[in-house]
């Protein structure tokens, strides 16, 4: 019988007849099946490395958006100096006589306001935390819930507009001062938009902890309300720490509440019925004029740096108590 | 639920290309007319721009505000037709145009007299335009020292992209704004505010608070202005003290377009100017353009 | 006797703070509708504002918002999921797995006036979109990337293992296994997060203050390269800058009844998708 060459078979190992033939089919079934095979292989590793660029791309815009605000606001620091930013408290980059660029004001109006607001939204976040994981009946937590969903779905131009039209006036006659348009204003309403976070957080936080908690604090003796204070609270404390960093960030970066409801004056004061401008209403009052590219045109870009790396430094933060509370828990 | 899917996503692209689809027969991008600027200005342009667009179809013009700064700014960077701008071109500006190869071409189509407004509940009626200064710079804080109440004075402004603001500090302050000026977002909503603050001072464009018969708007007082202590005061709601000079806060409201207009670009800066124009201009409650500043718009040809 | 007293007073507290939210929200829901409910007409959402805005409807800030959403959906969803997708099904734990969930943690809490800036660097100056409604979607977009691929990882993260493993003992590859049995099952809890995304985005202001929202514009966008009006934007100018602020107040309150009966609308699909998700993944 002709042998047709194959070159893998040497004459002791040819089997004969319809075996042989068998085999030979056989054997051209694996080669093709293997590289079939291995093009699935290149295939799925394209498919991989293409999700793996898609994960990396969130890395890529956030050393994105820090580079830019860096880079396009490097020619104001090297036109100024940072002295000229962190060490005045005047902001007037259009003055009559010398532009100044000091952002100290606008710093601490920021904060103020965000200080403010967290003075109003913890007690009231987590105590409504508390009350929605523990105490609430499961119809009163069915009306809650969606109803801390809703509030935190509130667009913030909604919240400025009844700010104005609402707050303002009540914090006028509540006072005796002649308008509400101030610090105070600003935080009411950053509370009001802080709230959904801190609780929403809080109450993920609170019933997390163990059960064996509770029941040991009841098997003592204690009562509900001094087992909520005492042990449950305390033992949630790092995440709802993590969910008030969380609600501050929030605080600091919001823009058009602020910008409505604080009267944008960027004089620096501590006192909270004082109008006060922040560091986002700058932003959002100045990008639309100024020409691109001159002086005032990047130092706004290091006000909005400023702004990153504090909301940057806050999530941070936040992470690294959270991870020690999951570490904790273990 | 794949169904489900499909059937919602075909949906959402159905209502997009509905929507898409209106905009259809909409002529390709000429005869459009792009406005941006003063807030001054702009709902004065915006009904100007409502009656040209119905004498004369086919031509869309888009009035956005922003304040004069902005508008030139615009301009400068060839994103705009028109910029309306309630002062004149810094010298910055001028030079930033010119390295643009942007070519400013002014017009004048209204006079302005800045009103200064209080409280109606405010005993002061009149001051002089140094008080005023000394109050909007922070020199003098209490009413009781220019005659009024022992209260504290609540001063209103706008924000540094705006003509008013920039003019108001040139011709009234001649200093640094006080930093406790709250800066405002526009001419309406110092008004806004002014309603409701006792202590409050601020300026707008008298078009804010004149109504259509030229009498003041309900809610806010209007100040009379003298030049100095030895004049007297006058008030901006009327026409004569405005157009005369006897009211000592008065500037003409400018259009810069880059280089000399043509076709409806021409026809709309002619509409403005032209008699039916400034009655426009009159019912929104400004005056129409000085003389002299007619003659330097006729004598650039139009 | 004065543990109990305490226990009682404790509890009333938590309870006024229980409360206290629910009132916040109430008198807002219940004064943007009830001094909006009198503007809202059939013309009201037909028709494009007239007289210097003063009458007429907010009909091209309605399609513009819609516009808008549409691009930021269209950058956000396939690139969340397919984000979330690399993190639940292929991440090994290791350094770049940790740096990439922190990255995401950090921009969602990146203020939105600093997207702001980035899109106006990038999309209006460096690309060349100018002001339009690409520049604004697309920064829309990003603001809303990492919100979309928390809320993607969650729908994956339900699915059992069983349903991978199955397919992968059939002989699937690791993207087949993903595709026939995992994403089917991940689509619905998806479409929530992506719908909640898209309604956060869809009130966003300061975004768009700078990359192509407009004032007033006589026509709707002509293309993807032009300005547009938009709800959140509209009612900001109606509150703020315009000129006759009392006389258009009841205009500016019916924005925010639209503005907020959308985003509601929105929040309540996402709710019923959920719930039935949950449903089937019961049964």
């Amino acid at each position: 019988m002709e042998e047709p060459h194959e070159p893998s078979l040497t004459l002791k190992e040819a089997p004969v007849g319809e075996a042989w033939l068998h085999k030979r089919t056989e054997t051209k079934d694996k080669a093709i099946a293997f590289r079939k095979f291995r093009i699935r292989r290149l295939h799925e590793l394209f498919i991989e490395k293409f999700f793996f660029l898609n994960g990396l791309f969130a890395i890529l815009i956030l050393l994105g958006i820090f580079s830019l605000l860096f880079i396009k606001g490097f020619p104001a620091f090297r036109e100024l100096g940072l002295k000229s930013f962190l060490g005045s408290s005047v902001w007037n980059p259009n003055a009559y006589s010398t532009p100044q660029y000091g952002i100290l004001s606008l710093i601490t109006s920021t904060l103020m306001v965000t200080f403010g607001a967290l003075v109003i939204a913890v007690p009231l976040g987590v105590a409504c935390a508390a009350f929605i994981s523990q105490v609430a009946s499961s119809r009163v937590r069915e009306i809650l819930k969606p109803a801390v969903e809703i509030l935190a779905g509130i667009p913030s131009v909604v919240v400025g507009f009844l700010g104005i039209i609402l707050v303002n006036p009540l914090i006028a006659k509540l006072f005796g001062i002649s308008n509400g348009l101030n610090a105070l204003n600003g935080s009411i309403l950053l509370a009001i938009m802080s709230l959904p976070t801190i609780i929403s957080l809080s109450e993920d936080a609170l019933p997390a902890v163990p059960n064996t908690y509770k029941e040991a604090s009841l098997a003592l003796g204690g009562n509900d309300w001094q087992t909520l204070i005492r042990v449950l609270v305390p033992s949630a404390l790092s995440g709802i720490i993590a969910s008030i960093m969380l609600g501050m960030g929030r605080a600091i970066g919001e823009t058009m509440t602020v910008l409505m409801a604080t009267g944008n004056a960027p004089a620096l004061t501590f006192n909270f019925l004082d109008a006060i401008q922040t560091m986002t209403s700058t932003i959002a009052i100045e990008l639309g004029e100024v020409p691109y590219n001159t002086t005032h045109y990047y130092a706004l870009f290091v006000i909005g740096l400023v702004l990153f790396v504090m909301t940057f430094v806050v999530n941070l933060v936040s992470d690294v108590i959270l991870q020690k509370y999951q570490q904790v828990e273990k | 639920m794949r169904i489900l899917n499909v059937r919602v996503w075909m949906l959402v692209i159905g209502v997009a290309i509905g929507g898409f689809a209106l905009i259809g027969p909409e002529a390709q991008g000429q005869n459009m007319i792009q406005v941006k600027g003063s807030d001054s200005e702009v709902n004065l342009v915006q009904r100007l721009a409502e009656l040209f667009m119905q004498k004369s179809r086919g031509v869309n013009i888009a009035v956005t505000g922003g304040g004069s700064g902005t508008g030139i700014a615009a301009l400068i960077n060839k994103q705009t037709d028109i910029a309306n701008s309630s002062r004149e071109l810094s010298p910055k500006e001028a030079e930033a145009a010119k390295a643009a190869g942007v070519q400013a071409f002014r017009v004048v189509f209204a006079t302005d007299g800045i009103s200064v407004i209080t409280h109606p509940s405010n005993p002061v009626s009149k001051l002089t335009v140094e008080q005023i200064g000394k109050i909007f710079k922070g020199a003098i804080t209490n009413w009781k020292e220019v005659g009024g109440k022992d209260s504290e004075v609540s001063l209103y402004g706008r924000q540094s992209n705006s003509g008013t603001y920039v003019f108001f500090r040139e011709f009234v302050v001649k200093a640094d704004y006080s930093p406790h000026m709250k800066s405002m977002n526009g001419n309406a909503q110092i008004v806004e505010a002014l309603k409701r603050d006792t202590g409050g001072i601020g300026y707008v464009a008298v078009g804010y608070v004149v109504n259509e018969k030229g009498e003041v708007m309900s809610g806010v007082k209007i100040l009379n202005v003298a030049k100095d202590g030895q004049s007297e005061a006058y008030s901006p709601v009327k026409m004569e003290n405005v157009m005369s000079g006897k009211y000592p806060i008065s500037r003409p409201l400018n259009q810069y377009l880059n280089g000399k207009p043509s076709g409806k670009l021409l026809d709309f800066i002619r509409f403005e100017i032209s008699k039916e124009g400034q009655e426009v201009v009159r019912k929104e409650g400004f005056f129409p353009v000085q003389k002299e500043w007619m003659d330097f718009n006729r004598k650039q040809g139009l | 006797m004065k543990k109990r007293l305490t226990e009682r007073l404790g509890f009333l507290m938590l309870y006024l703070a229980g409360i206290l939210v629910l009132f916040f929200l109430g008198v807002i829901l219940f004064d943007i509708f009830i001094k909006g409910v009198g503007a809202l007409s059939w013309k009201f959402l037909t028709q494009p504002p007239r007289m210097g805005m003063t009458e007429g409807g907010i009909f091209p800030a309605i399609m513009g918002t819609f516009m808008v959403s549409i691009i930021t959906v269209i950058f956000a969803v396939p690139l969340g999921m397919f984000a979330a997708i690399y993190l639940n099904e292929y991440a090994q734990p290791g350094k770049i797995t940790r740096l990439i969930r922190l990255a995401i943690r950090n921009l969602s809490g990146v203020p939105s006036i600093v997207y702001g800036l980035f899109g106006v660097v990038l999309f209006v100056q460096m690309f060349r979109f100018g002001t339009s409604v690409v520049s604004a979607g697309l920064t829309l977009g990003l603001l809303t990337l990492p919100w979309t691929i928390t809320a993607c990882e969650e729908a994956l993260k339900t699915v059992p293992k069983s349903y991978r493993e199955g397919a992968l003992a059939l002989g699937a590859t690791k993207w087949h296994s993903i595709r026939t049995n995992v994403l089917p099952y991940a689509i619905p809890g998806m479409m929530t997060g992506v719908i909640l995304g898209l309604s956060r985005a869809a009130g966003e202001t300061a975004p768009i203050l700078f990359t192509g929202a407009a004032f007033f514009l006589p026509h709707l966008p002509k293309s993807l390269f032009d300005q547009f009006m938009a709800l959140p934007y509209h009612l900001y100018i109606l509150a703020t800058q315009h000129h006759a602020i009392e006389k258009v107040r009841p205009i500016a309150y019916g924005t925010a009844l639209v503005l907020l009966a959308l985003i509601l609308l929105l929040n309540l699909s996402a709710i019923w998708v959920r719930y039935r998700y949950r449903q089937k993944m019961r049964g």
